[in-house]
Order: C-alpha cells, then sequence, then structure tokens
C-alpha cells in the first residue's frame, strides 16, 4: 500500500486553475459554432434547428446545437466558425424565476450535488465523472456528489427527461431541503436535443422542474459543467450567451 | 464451428424453404438469408446456435406492408458468413414460437419485440413488463408497430408502486432490496432488486429501460443522415463505433465505395474510442473499490485520451466525424503521427497503473474469484465484448467478420478462462494494447486520397452493419424506403446481450461486491435502453 502513496505523490499536480486562471490546456472544450455571417445556407442544412436566419444573419440557438459539426464541415457556403471556450453555463431561458444572482452564494462554503440521469446517452454523465478526477477536482472547490437527495444542494439533470424518469426525478427533487438549485446539463436537457419529438421523452428538464441554470452542449465538457456549478451558487457570472432568440411559441418544431 | 459449406447444405437438406445467397451487396462479407416456416424456426435456429456453433446476433422485427418478418441473425467465424434465418406472417396473424428452449441468447430479445411490436412469442415464459413499464403505460400500448406516430405523446397512466417482480427465495427473514432507479454517485438510471436473507445476494433482478427514448422509433421517417446522429447517440461513450456500423448498414444499401483513406482512418478513430473507453472502465474498477490514488491514477488516461480526442478529431466523444461514405473531415499526417504517440505515452501509464494493481493485494481480494460468469454461461446466455471474452469466448466480430480492413491488421484477441472480475480487468488492459498496436498500423499505413465518397445517391433497401464496439458486438439494420428516408432501424447493442447475462455474475456473491461486479461488467444502459 505505500507504493500507492508513492505514485501519487510522483505524479504531482494535474488540476487546472479554473475558476482563477483560463484553462489553456488543448482538447478540453469541443467548442461551439459562433453565430454571424450572412451563409443563410447553413440553416437548412442543422438538423435540430439551431440555426436560424435573424435579419440577415445566421443566429444560434445554444441549446439546440448538437455539435453534428454540420455548418463547419458539410456546408456549401462560407462555413461558421467554432469558438474554443467553455463557460457556456447561464441563467434558464425563464429569467426572473431564479433566485441565483451572481455573488449572492446563500449554500456556504461547500456544496453538494445530486447527480440524476434521466435518460442522456452516457456522454454527459461521464463529462461529470472527470470532475471527481485530478484533472478537474471539483472537491477543491468545496463541490461533492451526494448520494441522497436529502442532503443535496444542486440536482444536476443529464438527459431529456424520459417517461420512465420523470416521477422519480419529481421526487429526487421534492426530497431536496430548501434552498435547493436545479442545474440542465446538456443539450438533451435543455430542448430534448436530438430525442425530440417522441412518445418516450420530454423536450428537457424545464418541463418537469424549475431550471435555474442551463448549460449547453453535447455533452458539455467538464468544465462547462464546473462552470455552471459555480453559476448556481453565485460565485461565477452567467455566460449571457444562451438568451434565446425567439421565444417558446415561434419555435419550428426539432426535424 | 462447422464449416459455412457444410452447415447451409445442412439447412438445405433438413429444413427446406427459400435460401438466397450472396444477400446483400456487401463484398466483404458472406450474407445468407434463408426463409424458413414458422413452425421450423426454433429447431433451426437451435441447431444453428448449439450444433453448427454460430453466435447469436439479434433479432430483427419489422412490420412490412405484406406482413411481419422477423429475422433472427447468426454469425459465424472468419469466413463462415452471417446467416438471416426469416419468418413470414401475415399482418394479423402475431404469435410466434419462442425460440428459448433453444437459442436463450434471444430471450431479451424476444421480450422487447413482444412489448414493442405487440407480437406473442408461444413458450416464453416471462413475457409482459419489460421495455414499457406496466406501471406507466396501458398494456396494449405497442409503440413500435407502423400505425402508431412516434411524434406524438402516447396514453399513459401512473399507477404507485404496482410492479413487482416475482419474488422466489422463500426464508425466514428473506426480504427484496431496490437499488435505484436513482441511486449513489454519477451513475446512470436502473432499478436492481437485490433478493436476499442477510449477507448474500440470492437473486439479482435488474429492472432496465428507464432511459427508453424510443430511438429506433423515432429514427424512422427522419433522413439517413439524421438518423445518424441517434445512432451517434444511443451510447455516448462508444459513439464512433456505433455511427461506423450505422454508416456500414447505409452505405451497404446505396452501394458506396468508402475511399481506403476514410477506411483506415475509421480504424484509427474507432480504436482511440476503445482506448478510452476501457481507460473509464479501469477507472471505474478502481473506483468501486474504493482505491483512491489507483482511481486518479486510471482517470489521468481517461481525461488525457478525452483531450486528446478534441484535440485531434474536433469532438472529446468522436461525434459528428462518421458520415455515408466516409468521414466528415481529413487529418494532417502530422496530427496522425501525433494522436499515436499520445496514445502510446498514455498506454505506457496504463501499463504502470496494471503493474502496480497486480500487487495490491486488497484491491485483488475484492476481484479475484467474485462475479464469476462460466464459459457455459457465457454461451447460453449470448455475451459477447471483453466480459466474454473474460470468460473464454474469444470472439471479436474484429476477427470473425472483419469489416474496413481489420483483415489486414495485426492485433491479438485477448482471452482469459476464469470469468472473475480480475479477468475481466485484465482483458481492458490488454485489449488497450491491441487497440495501441492498431493505431500505429493504421498511421503508418494510412494512403492518400480523399476521405468521403462525393455525391452519393440514396437507394432504397435494407442491409446489415456490425462493428465490434468497445463493449462488444453492435449490430445495425436500417430499411430505407422509396422517398429516401429510414423505414426501420434497428439497434442491436451489446449492451442488451450482456445485461441477460448479468445476474450470472451478481448472484451468490455478497452484498458489498455488488457494485464491483457491476464495475467489472462495465455494462452502459443507455446502450440497452436506447
Amino acid at each position: 500500500m505505500r507504493g500507492w502513496v508513492f505514485t501519487g505523490l510522483k505524479t504531482g499536480i494535474k488540476s487546472t486553475r479554473y475558476p482563477e486562471e483560463e484553462e489553456k490546456r488543448p482538447g478540453v472544450s469541443p467548442g461551439l459554432p459562433i453565430a454571424g455571417g450572412n451563409s443563410l445556407g447553413l440553416v437548412d442544412i442543422c438538423p435540430t434547428n439551431a440555426l436560424l436566419a435573424s435579419n440577415g444573419q445566421v443566429a444560434l440557438e445554444y441549446g439546440r446545437c448538437v455539435h453534428c459539426f454540420r455548418c463547419a464541415r458539410a456546408a456549401k457556403s462560407a462555413p461558421l466558425d467554432w469558438s474554443s471556450g467553455y463557460e457556456w453555463a447561464d441563467l434558464s431561458a425563464k429569467a426572473g424565476e431564479t433566485a441565483v444572482e451572481f455573488g449572492q452564494n446563500g449554500f456556504g462554503r461547500s456544496l453538494h450535488v445530486l447527480v440524476v440521469d434521466a435518460g442522456d446517452c452516457g456522454a454527459c454523465l461521464s463529462e461529470i465523472a472527470q470532475l471527481n478526477g485530478p484533472y478537474y477536482n471539483m472537491h477543491r472547490l468545496g463541490i461533492f456528489i451526494t448520494p441522497t437527495p436529502r442532503f443535496a444542494d444542486v440536482l444536476l439533470v443529464v438527459g431529456p427527461v424520459t417517461e420512465h424518469m420523470r416521477e422519480p426525478l419529481r421526487k429526487a427533487y421534492a426530497a431536496m431541503p430548501t434552498p435547493k438549485r436545479v442545474v440542465a446539463i446538456g443539450v438533451c436537457a435543455l430542448s430534448g436535443g436530438v430525442f425530440v419529438p417522441s412518445f418516450a421523452s420530454g423536450s428537457g428538464v424545464a418541463d418537469v422542474l424549475p431550471v435555474d441554470v442551463v448549460v449547453p452542449g453535447c455533452p458539455p465538457p467538464p468544465l462547462a459543467v464546473l462552470h455552471g456549478l459555480l453559476v448556481a451558487v453565485g460565485r461565477k457570472p452567467p455566460s449571457r450567451m444562451f438568451v434565446s432568440q425567439r421565444p417558446v411559441e415561434e419555435r419550428t418544431p426539432v426535424l | 464451428m462447422m464449416r459455412l459449406q457444410d452447415a447451409l447444405e445442412q439447412v438445405r437438406r433438413r429444413w427446406p424453404g427459400e435460401m438466397r445467397g450472396e444477400f446483400g451487396s456487401r463484398k466483404d462479407a458472406l450474407e445468407y438469408e434463408m426463409e424458413s416456416p414458422s413452425a421450423e424456426v426454433p429447431e433451426l435456429c437451435g441447431w444453428l446456435f448449439k450444433e453448427a456453433g454460430y453466435n447469436f446476433a439479434t433479432l430483427i422485427p419489422e412490420e412490412r406492408e405484406s406482413g411481419w418478418e422477423l429475422r433472427y441473425v447468426f454469425y459465424g467465424d472468419r469466413n463462415q458468413g452471417v446467416l438471416h434465418v426469416l419468418v413470414r406472417q401475415p399482418i394479423d396473424n402475431r404469435t410466434f414460437l419462442s425460440l428459448i428452449g433453444h437459442v436463450h441468447a434471444a430471450d431479451w430479445n424476444e421480450r422487447e419485440a413482444e412489448d414493442l411490436f405487440g407480437l406473442s412469442f408461444e413458450g416464453h415464459p416471462r413475457l409482459g413488463d419489460f421495455v414499457l413499464h406496466d406501471d406507466h403505460w396501458p398494456e396494449a400500448i405497442a409503440p413500435m408497430q407502423r400505425s402508431v406516430d412516434g411524434r406524438q405523446p402516447l396514453p399513459h397512466q401512473q399507477r404507485e408502486g404496482v410492479w413487482q417482480p416475482l419474488l422466489v427465495l422463500d426464508a425466514p427473514g428473506a426480504f427484496a432490496m431496490p437499488i435505484g432507479p436513482i441511486y449513489s454517485g454519477v451513475a446512470e438510471s436502473a432499478l436492481f432488486l437485490l433478493e436476499t436473507t442477510g449477507e448474500d445476494v440470492v437473486r439479482a433482478v435488474p429492472r432496465l429501460f428507464y432511459k427508453y427514448r424510443g430511438i429506433e422509433k423515432i429514427a424512422e421517417g427522419r433522413s439517413v443522415q439524421d438518423a445518424l446522429l441517434l445512432a451517434e447517440r444511443a451510447n455516448g461513450t462508444c459513439a464512433f463505433a456505433h455511427g461506423f456500423a450505422y454508416c456500414r448498414a447505409a452505405e451497404a444499401i446505396c452501394g458506396a465505395a468508402v475511399p481506403d483513406r476514410a477506411r483506415m482512418l475509421r480504424l484509427l478513430l474507432a480504436e482511440l474510442e476503445r482506448l478510452r473507453h476501457h481507460a473509464g472502465a479501469i477507472r471505474e474498477i478502481c473506483e468501486s473499490t474504493s482505491l483512491a490514488v489507483a482511481t486518479s491514477q486510471a482517470s489521468i488516461p481517461e481525461e488525457e485520451l478525452l483531450s486528446l480526442s478534441c484535440s485531434f478529431a474536433g469532438h472529446r466523444y468522436l461525434f459528428g466525424l462518421n458520415t455515408i461514405g466516409g468521414l466528415t473531415r481529413d487529418f494532417e499526417s502530422a496530427a496522425c503521427l501525433d494522436v499515436a504517440a499520445g496514445a502510446a505515452d498514455i498506454l505506457r501509464r496504463l501499463d504502470k497503473l496494471e503493474e502496480e494493481l497486480r500487487y495490491s493485494s486488497s484491491f485483488l481480494d475484492r476481484l479475484e474469484q467474485v462475479g464469476m460468469v462460466s464459459n457455459d454461461d457465457a454461451r447460453t446466455f449470448g455475451l459477447v465484448g471483453p466480459i466474454a471474452r473474460a470468460s473464454g469466448v474469444a470472439r471479436d466480430l474484429r476477427r470473425l467478420q472483419p469489416y474496413s480492413g481489420y483483415e489486414r491488421m495485426e492485433f491479438a484477441v485477448p482471452c482469459e478462462q476464469e470469468g472473475d472480475g480480475y479477468a475481466r480487468l485484465r482483458i481492458l488492459f490488454a485489449e488497450a494494447r491491441q487497440s495501441l498496436r492498431i493505431i500505429q498500423q493504421a498511421v503508418a499505413r494510412l494512403p492518400g486520397g480523399p476521405v468521403c465518397q462525393r455525391n452519393l445517391e440514396m437507394k432504397s433497401g435494407a442491409a446489415l452493419g456490425w462493428t465490434e464496439a468497445p463493449r462488444g458486438a453492435a449490430f445495425h439494420w436500417l430499411r430505407v424506403g422509396q422517398d429516401g428516408m429510414v423505414q426501420r432501424c434497428r439497434l442491436a447493442s451489446p449492451s442488451l446481450n450482456n445485461w441477460n447475462g448479468f445476474h450470472l455474475a451478481a448472484e451468490g456473491f455478497a452484498f458489498q461486491d455488488f457494485p464491483i461486479i457491476m464495475a467489472s461488467f462495465g455494462l452502459s444502459v443507455a446502450e440497452n435502453d436506447r
């Protein structure tokens, strides 16, 4: 057993300096397309209607982009540029209904998170699991995964909320003490992603629970999830990039 | 294993029916389709499975205009072909004979077909509550039938606490312990009912499909390109392998000639994914034994492979790379060399970790002789992938039914005999080494040229595509209609086969071994539920 101690020490510190400093290591984020330009032909090739034409410009609804890369690779007209950032978390589209405010913590110095899988493909969960590893190590920020809703401050939900998971998800939320926050992780949890319209799954967590913070991405990289958690407790400002560009009733159904 | 020609000869003699050879337009595999009367199918399939040594792949039910078509797919060893046993029945005759007594591996496939298509399998002992939970959906619903619009919500009701498995344990103090569907840590949703009298798990009943997203149904009516997004997201951690299998099916339908460069790059990416998946599976095993330093040591290569994949291919889980006819982007040769060198570095870490784990007796105590699956059981239940290979079933589609150039690659198929948790761990390490070998060969032999066949025209038709996904054999059956839209997409995943045998490992061991057995199986719920 002594060997493990030395192995650990020899490996040294791998953890990112985020949120104090920006993470520069390559490959921490797949990036997202950047809205703009006037290649309106791209709007038609987007499979989830994330792209839309707005005043002759290509606009983007981040809560629908599933990283299919068609607007970057399969385009006949000028492709969209991709950003390399990861601070994607934003307040829920129903702004004003959430108690989340930058600078207002309300949870003391540690934060306990319950992760609920409401039908994701496994990628979002895998990215959340990376937060426990040495590279992201969320423990250094006082954030821990908890096995039970009774100890949870934040409910982290992934997946479009399948019919079978809707009730367990509601029960988990109800069992949490107040104050509590709900963070929806990944495009499926925001809009249903590629899985809607469907008889078997809903179009996101907001239909079931009041969502405070949304993190787009398919899947959002670990740093984006971390940003979401920090936004939820007011330790980081939201990105404001997710501001929905059209009201719900005007959105065309996916596919 | 019987030779293909002998097997076909015997089938022709004993079960006269229509035999269509050279089925499909594929050049790299022998596919035969044999149509057989309903009454003879169980015996024919049982003979193929037990006597001729064919492996059960999947059951593909289809509702065609002409009636029901059930397709039992089997695959043989190298050059021994892929056999489809086809049964046709008129649309109003929904009762088929169950294969349960002949091909046990088909058990869950039939339960799934019963639930989703409203079919009935005579002789099957446990039909009913499976994909669609009885406490949620009315019994009469069969969403996969063509008359049902998968985009509209279906009627359902919520009943409290109706479902209960058949409790078999009759002893003083016996009780059933439920775990899930939401349980500790970062875990996929599934319910496990463990029947016990105290310490040992006597009976383990997994109740899955909490994550049922109806992928096979909602793929219908979408374009072939758009359904590819669903195939990738059936299981995000093995997205490339599933996208690959789906594309192979679509390419067989339209007769695409995938350029050599794309074929080789696909191998490179598929093995990169396998390497990353296995690193993650090793991390989970270390985590389940609460060996904190080892967990961290395994997390490092996993994260490094994820970021390596991202800086190489643009996405940490290799989404959006496969397309019908090849790949969506090309790679510079310098980047390919970098990825091979990066993977070799990471593998050195994994090798070091394996060496250290070998000398950690507290860790080995939790894995050795725990969660055993015997060779016989692995065959009977049709287990696939690393789990089967840990129980002495050396089956790997890359070797048995090679595709995309695997036939020219040098690699070994690691195999262990013990079938316990430690054997499964050793297989993961050994396969990671083989993946690196393939990556290095692919980079060294990478031909020039385009990476995608341009101007492909989608045709109507149906074909089967397969790959050896990191968790085992994956089969995608695709039928495209005249309008170029998907009519049927069957996504047969390795996890469906392997969950079917999960109870074999869990039963008879103590409660505290349960998380370890689960981690050493490394199954995906998303891949099973779809």
